[in-house]
């Protein structure tokens, strides 16, 4: 069975990861700025899986499993707070909400 | 098998890249869940099923559709994007780029000098439920309190008033 080397797994998440980077840096909507989270809690999933796969463990599984338990949650807090963001200020400008000018 | 992964890995990066350069929102969401599809055929490439079919279905459909019915309440129309577009020059660019491309440039150091070989084994669900209930099973719990967390706290922030 031909094989794939690790380094090109982890490189492949270090690339989304990057991405996600730099959309979590230059978005200014907010729910751009929560999918691009989302982007950079899977690439580090699939380092997870990619190291995992090299050894042929579960570990890496479980660990996915709980990064998917945190995006989940992360996910349905950040919504709900977009939710009431947008109710009291009607954009989704993240620069709207620097009032407290800390 | 191999080809399949690099074809996966091509069309994740750049359904990525394409979220991040989106300025439509609903386009974007749809290149994030072709994007999570591909990460899900490269788990699968990999030996790993179980992760492969989480994905699928938690990451590219319920969380996805999540964010799919919050766009729909939102009601985010043409106006929001001629702003985003306007958002979006290329100066804003440049900074996160270029703190990224270091950022990357240090993993890529780190990461080149491994060099082991992947030979895919199939890991299934047995091996890991047999973990999961067995040395991790508080792992689960705890995710099961930070669910419950979650769902407290989205019911508690998208009330109205």
């Amino acid at each position: 069975m031909e094989s794939i080397p690790l380094e090109h797994g982890l490189i492949l998440a270090a690339i989304l990861f990057s991405v996600g980077l730099i959309g979590v840096l230059t978005r200014r909507n907010i729910v751009f700025v929560l999918m691009s989270l989302e982007i950079m809690l899977n690439a580090s999933g699939l380092a997870f899986i990619v190291a995992a796969s090299r050894w042929g463990h579960a570990e890496g599984q479980i660990m996915f499993l709980m990064i998917l338990t945190l995006a989940a949650a992360e996910v349905a807090v950040g919504l709900g707070l977009i939710i009431q963001m947008f109710r009291r200020y009607k954009t989704v400008d993240i620069n709207e909400l620097s009032e407290m000018k800390g | 098998m191999i080809m399949l992964f690099y074809l996966a890995a091509a069309i994740a990066v750049i359904a990525t890249i394409a979220v991040v350069l989106q300025t439509n929102i609903v386009h974007g969401l749809l290149y994030l869940i072709l994007s999570l599809l591909a990460v899900a055929v490269i788990f699968y490439v990999l030996g790993a099923p179980f992760a492969a079919v989480l994905e699928a279905i938690v990451y590219a459909g319920a969380i996805m559709v999540l964010f799919l019915f919050v766009i729909m309440m939102l009601n985010l129309g043409q106006h929001t994007q001629n702003q985003e577009r306007t958002w979006l020059t290329p100066r804003g660019w440049i900074v996160p780029s270029i703190m990224a491309a270091v950022l990357l440039g240090q993993l890529l150091n780190v990461i080149s000098g491994i060099d082991y070989e992947i030979e895919p084994t199939q890991v299934g669900v047995m091996e890991i439920s047999a973990l999961l209930f067995g040395p991790y099973v508080l792992a689960v719990e705890l995710a099961s309190i930070l669910l419950l967390a979650g769902l407290v706290a989205a019911y508690h922030l998208a009330k109205t008033k």
